[in-house]
């Protein structure tokens, strides 16, 4: 890879849409909600006071529901939408104060950018979809073929080259997508809802490809979505946007078990928490001497794993191991399922 | 009560005034300038020339050929071939195949002209909602005004000839490629642009690789538009001197010769209608990746 995957940081980022929005920049950091800026001075607060810190080489998420800012934050990383005041720092450059021209180079070498309906050329083949970044840098033919052709067979779709997207069904168009943003081999990849437009199986599918890829590629990818489900699956960090405000920031596991108010709750609640939560989170120290049962698993089992592997050796609990093979503690079934279950107390605290 | 029945109006004498004051202008205006703009026009003349020798000096069955195999290469459709060639081969059995060339000759030089001056205003009316807003009014105008009127200081400045003929041709038929080129790029899907902006696209990258060719089959309507404008413009063109099946249609109306009107004025429909079919085609045919087919 050309690029070591940077960190951005986004400090103290507001975006306030109408005429004049700077002007009213200090009354909303003083705490004017949304609704009264709407109704008072007819615009509309997209970003409140945005902090966040996306560790290069990992998957952020961002989660909200729609007109909680998701897609205006994420079009801040590229500048296609222009703050009204903050800071996007990139490998210690701030986009928000590059020129026209530092841009443009910032958008054709730094970030690739996958869309939720695709954002496809319709005038052009799979193939001169994929080479337009390529292109768009000015690379030799020969030198766009090659990796174009890599990222099509990549994505699965070799043979396709030479159709245009209409005769592409959604999945396979958000693959050509896919290669399009893969190829220009960004360090940055920006992830508009690029699967939410897909049928559920087509987007597991994507999603398998896409963290198949990313174990090789190791670029930051801010993905965006309003499916807990994608963002869990996803989501080495999460952060949670409600009225274009930062709500809570963690990684799947905190957001289960912690979340900050109601409206986080209630995101989780429906979440197959077996599938998020870790061993490590409820185990017990282990028993002195021998080991409670023949079974173990290592850290950062799921508890959904941990309990086929229980329900498979016919035992009651489980000790836990770290990567030497130590024994680091012990899981009770009951303490598996209790744990799996949502607890109806924090649903309503 | 006199106001009320009859429209209280400027009094004579300024009216005429009025009028003696801006004719004189012109007047001056064109003794003084009218040969420095005539010379500002040679190129025009020269290039009018250049297209007429060529269609008409060519010998008749290679002008045919050539006609059929860029019919052929536009629309890739046999019969829409077939239909040209059959209307220049009755056109030419009647003996009207100078003047018919002649005209072609003209019309493509106005839809060459048409296509230089149309196709940056609409660029830069796509770009500015301003420039926009001041260009419509006068697109209006220039489709309305009645040809007739924009004639009479083309004439006074340039006299008569092919290229004053040329110049009223050219505007009357350019607002409809303005406004296509316009509407085709002002169509273009936001979220496209969006994504071409998101690779790094310059303004020259994004119109040239994604709005342009996005615009086109609308960009082809408005050519097709305009060449229809222009063929209707022939028989008036006519009157200032511009050679072509016009004029046998003018020699007709003031001798009432009603075949001769009515042969010439068929040959105009029949180039119309195959300029019309071929440029269609050729639009259709750049609207293919449109088609959706699951596969």
């Amino acid at each position: 890879m050309t690029d070591q995957a940077p960190d951005i940081e986004i400090r103290s980022l507001f975006k306030i849409f109408g005429t004049d929005g700077a002007a009213y920049v200090e009354v909303v950091k003083q705490g004017m909600s949304k609704k009264e800026l709407n109704a008072r001075h007819r615009h509309v607060l997209g970003l409140r006071d945005i902090n966040l810190t996306m560790h290069g080489g990992c998957i952020q998420v961002i989660m909200g529901l729609s007109g909680s800012g998701k897609s205006t934050l994420i079009r801040h990383i590229n500048r296609l939408i222009e703050p009204t005041s903050g800071e996007v720092v990139i490998a210690g450059t701030d986009v928000v104060k590059m020129t026209q021209k530092e841009l443009l180079d910032f958008r054709r070498y730094k970030t690739a950018m996958v869309f939720q309906k695709f954002g496809l050329l319709p005038h052009r083949t799979v193939f001169e979809n994929t080479v337009y970044g390529l292109e768009v840098r000015g690379l030799s033919a020969r030198e766009q073929r090659d990796t174009a052709m890599r990222w099509i067979e990549r994505v699965g779709l070799k043979g396709f080259e030479s159709k245009y997207p209409n005769q592409l069904s959604g999945g396979m168009q958000q693959r050509v997508g896919l290669a399009r943003a893969l190829a220009t081999d960004a360090p940055i990849l920006l992830m508009d809802e690029a699967f939410s437009a897909l049928d559920p199986l087509i987007r597991m599918d994507m999603q398998t490809v896409l963290l198949d890829i990313q174990k090789d590629v190791g670029k930051t990818i801010v993905f965006i979505t309003h499916d807990l489900d994608e963002a869990l699956r996803l989501g080495d960090s999460i952060a949670i946007l409600r009225d274009g405000e930062m709500i809570q920031v963690g990684s799947a596991q905190d957001i289960v078990l912690n979340p900050a108010d109601d409206y986080v709750a209630n995101f989780v609640r429906h979440v197959n928490r077996g599938k998020v939560i870790h061993v490590d989170s409820i185990m017990m120290p282990p028993f002195p001497g021998t080991p409670a049962s023949g079974a173990t698993v290592s850290l950062g089992t799921t508890l959904e794993d941990a309990a086929e592997v229980l329900a498979r050796e016919d035992a009651d609990g489980i000790d836990v191991t770290d990567p030497s093979g130590e024994r680091v503690g012990h899981v009770a079934l009951r303490q598996i399922v209790s744990a799996m279950v949502t607890p109806h107390f924090e649903a309503s605290a | 009560m006199d106001w009320f029945y009859s429209f209280p109006h400027m009094n004579d004498g300024s009216l005429s005034a009025l009028r003696n004051v801006i004719d004189d202008g012109f007047r001056g205006f064109t003794r003084s300038y009218g040969d420095a703009i005539e010379g500002l026009f040679q190129p025009l003349q020269a290039f009018l020339i250049w297209a007429e020798r060529l269609l008409t000096g060519t010998p008749w069955p290679v002008v045919l050929l050539v006609i059929a195999g860029l019919a052929w290469l536009a629309s890739r459709s046999w019969p829409i071939v077939l239909g040209a060639v059959a209307t220049l081969l009755i056109i030419g059995w009647f003996d009207m195949w100078t003047d018919t060339m002649r005209t072609i000759s003209m019309i493509f030089v106005c839809t060459v002209i048409a296509v230089v001056i149309g196709l940056p205003l609409g660029i830069l009316m796509a770009r500015s909602d301003r420039l926009s807003r001041i260009i419509t009014p006068v697109l209006d105008v220039m489709q309305t005004m009645p040809s007739f009127v924009y004639l009479i200081p083309v004439v006074m400045l340039l006299g008569i000839g092919r290229v004053p003929g040329v110049i009223a041709v050219v505007i009357y038929a350019l607002p409809p490629i303005i406004r296509l080129t316009n509407l085709g790029i002002r169509q273009v899907d936001r979220e496209t642009l969006e994504a071409a902006r998101a690779f790094g696209s310059s303004s020259w990258q994004l119109l040239k690789k994604v709005q342009l060719p996005l615009a086109l089959p609308t960009i082809m309507a408005g050519m097709n538009q305009t060449i229809m404008m222009a063929l209707a413009m022939v028989v008036i063109a006519s009157m200032i001197g511009v050679q072509g099946l016009g004029q046998p249609v003018l020699r007709a109306i003031n001798n009432q010769y009603f075949t001769l009107g009515l042969f010439n004025g068929l040959a105009i429909v029949g180039i119309a209608i195959m300029f019309d079919r071929v440029t269609q085609a050729y639009g259709r045919r750049l609207q293919k990746h449109q088609e959706a087919m699951h596969d």
